[in-house]
């Protein structure tokens, strides 16, 4: 008797002693490597500053290069039968996946970037990029002067058709003459596929190239052609000095760090983060001051503080949709349920949203 | 359309379909001697990493080609080594070439992700692959190293019993098909997209194995299926940006639906497979039987 009390005794003092001591763990699944100098990298970022911000109290872990299948549903279990606390699912395309292993681990804790739906361990995050796709049209209305605008877009989601109808309305704003050239490639990452849509892009007469894809390969091709380009999620200047104008950074290493802490403290609750400039989720690169005049890199210093202050809202009425039906009437601004679920263009965009 | 614009577009088609054309004729010299690698994606990687590293390191164009296409000697060497020699499955010892690869060239770049290098002007290679094709199909058809070649991957016992070394033969059509293939990652890496990224192949490797049946084992057909798939890809991005209304995403699968149909086709009847395959494709050859 005594032997089984003093075995359950120190059983249970270490199952406790492990439970205070032990660093939580905290995964994360990538689509792409964390060196694509992109989105991937930008939350790599992240997590380097969420250990930075926490020290022992966890370790991290991530698996990269995991294609939004059914593989991806072996690599989220993989993560969480390895006893992970919290893990960041960190692509669109993993929504059902981080739902169908989130049902069968009640006790972990799910972060699905991007996404819409949740659950009672499963919080969803994004940023506003679309703030700073309005500060890119306004420069691409002032710097074009062929008028065209070329815009290599990923796949027909929420995300990248509010990117692309925030910055049309800001650059059809200061250039009512400006054109969108849209090409979809359905894919995030393909160095030469990007490099194909850019130069295709240019060759049909685009000055300025426009990105919602992985790689700087687009900026590469612009700087090649001798025109303007935005980078994408992380600051790509060094590869394309004479065509970067700006780029929109995703910040996440604040919002991993803030997460990862409420698990640590037994705080963390599900919700629905989606945070931009105000908060420092959405950061632009230094503005180009080589190629662009000091006005308008002052002017897109104002547009950042008036987004940051609510004065300014990239979508704000009257807009119509490309039948030419009022969809925000004039002085509102779009609700977040319209923005979240954008799936068609605005008027003045040729095309349409591929289904 | 204009002819400027015409031209634009044809010379983004040549710069896209030349490293499926290396790769995808590499492929099929190995698949003629009797010989299925299915390492092409892996071997491709590993030579586009090894070029930009030489290229990052010596900053000498000349040697970072010569170095990468001594790695695909090196991968396939392993493979030809593996498959001829140990008799392992070919199947099998080719994805694991391929997944060997991704990782070998993922590890070894590390730390030259990011690292700007000068893209080199893709015209030489472009007209290199036109004349590696025809110099194939000359060898092929017109010599008689390329009949021997090709007795080999028909009937390696036959070819045996006439004297000649399979083993021999097949291993160097093997190492042709990797240089080749790491000509194409070098291709990429330094011409195309000139960068180092981790898989920035991008499935490449396989679209050259699908062409490798897509031309029936023929060199001038390989060529043709390169830039039929280049083609329609550069096509209907053009007819996108010109905000046209149509299916991208079908066009995006058309080249793979077209390969799906020609296999059907070439398999739907024996006599036609057996014309077109190497007859002894994968199948291993025992000294001495």
């Amino acid at each position: 008797m005594i032997r089984i009390i003093t075995f359950l005794s120190t059983f249970l003092v270490f199952s406790f002693g492990s439970a205070y001591a032990d660093p939580k763990k905290v995964g994360f699944i990538y689509i792409g490597p964390p060196g694509d100098h992109g989105w991937t990298y930008m939350h790599d970022v992240g997590r380097k500053y969420m250990e930075s911000q926490l020290g022992d109290s966890i370790t991290t872990t991530y698996l990269e290069n995991i294609p939004e299948n059914a593989d991806a549903v072996r690599a989220i279990r993989k993560l969480a039968d390895s006893g992970h606390d919290l893990i960041f699912t960190t692509s669109f395309n993993y929504m059902d996946q981080t739902h169908e292993v989130a049902k069968d681990f009640p006790d972990i804790k799910f972060e699905h970037a991007t996404g819409y739906i949740q659950a009672d361990n499963v919080a969803t995050y994004s940023a506003r990029f679309y703030e700073g796709r309005m500060i890119e049209g306004h420069i691409a209305g002032h710097m074009t002067e062929s008028n065209t605008i070329g815009y290599i877009a990923s796949f027909p989601i929420p995300e990248v058709v509010r990117g692309i109808n925030a910055f049309y309305l800001a650059a059809a704003k200061v250039n009512p003459d400006i054109k969108m050239k849209i090409i979809w490639v359905f894919t995030w990452y393909d160095p030469g596929k990007e490099a194909d849509a850019a130069n295709t892009l240019i060759n049909q007469g685009a000055d300025i190239i426009v990105q919602h894809t992985d790689t700087y390969a687009p900026c590469q091709a612009a700087q090649k052609a001798g025109v303007y380009a935005f980078g994408q999620a992380s600051n790509q200047e060094e590869f394309c000095p004479d065509a970067h104008l700006t780029s929109i950074e995703d910040i996440w290493g604040p919002y991993y760090a803030a997460r990862a802490k409420a698990v640590v403290d037994g705080t963390w609750s599900s919700g629905d983060t989606w945070d931009g400039m105000d908060k420092g989720m959405v950061v632009m690169s230094p503005y180009n001051n080589k190629l662009m005049p000091a006005s308008l890199i002052q002017e897109a210093v104002n547009m950042e503080v008036g987004i940051k202050d609510g004065t300014i809202h990239p979508f704000t009425g009257p807009i119509y949709n490309q039948a030419g039906e009022l969809v925000v009437p004039e002085g509102e601004v779009a609700p977040d349920g319209m923005l979240l679920g954008m799936n068609f263009y605005v008027q003045g965009i040729d095309g349409e949203v591929p289904q | 359309m204009t002819l400027e614009l015409l031209l634009g577009i044809l010379q983004i088609v040549l710069i896209a379909t030349t490293p499926l054309v290396f790769a995808g004729i590499g492929e099929l010299v190995t698949e003629k001697s009797g010989v299925l690698n299915l390492g092409v994606e892996g071997m491709m990687l590993v030579g586009a990493v090894t070029a930009f590293i030489i290229l990052v390191i010596t900053g000498s164009y000349f040697l970072a080609f010569f170095v990468s296409i001594l790695s695909g000697i090196f991968m396939s060497g392993l493979f030809a080594f593996l498959v001829l020699c140990l008799m392992s499955n070919q199947i099998a010892t080719g994805l694991a070439l391929t997944i060997f690869g991704i990782g070998l060239s993922s590890m070894l770049g590390k730390q030259y992700i990011g690292t700007p290098i000068d893209g080199l002007s893709p015209w030489f290679f472009v007209i290199f692959s036109f004349v590696t094709v025809f110099l194939v199909s000359y060898f092929f058809y017109k010599t008689k190293a390329g009949l021997i070649l090709r007795a080999v991957g028909e009937s390696h016992n036959s070819a045996h019993a006439l004297g000649y070394s399979v083993i021999k033969i097949r291993f160097l059509s093997i190492l042709f098909g990797g240089s080749m293939c790491a000509l194409a990652g070098s291709y990429i890496s330094i011409c195309y997209a000139p960068m180092w990224q981790e898989g920035m192949t991008a499935g490449r490797g396989w679209i050259a194995l699908a062409l490798v049946v897509f031309a029936t084992w023929k060199p001038e057909r390989v060529l043709i299926g390169a830039y039929i798939f280049g083609g329609v890809t550069i096509l209907q991005m053009n007819l996108q940006a010109l905000g046209l209304r149509f299916p991208g995403q079908f066009f995006s699968m058309a080249p793979y639906v077209a390969t799906i149909i020609v296999l059907v086709l070439i398999s739907s009847n024996k006599l036609r497979i057996k014309l077109s395959a190497p007859a002894s494709l994968t199948i291993p050859f025992y000294k001495g039987r």
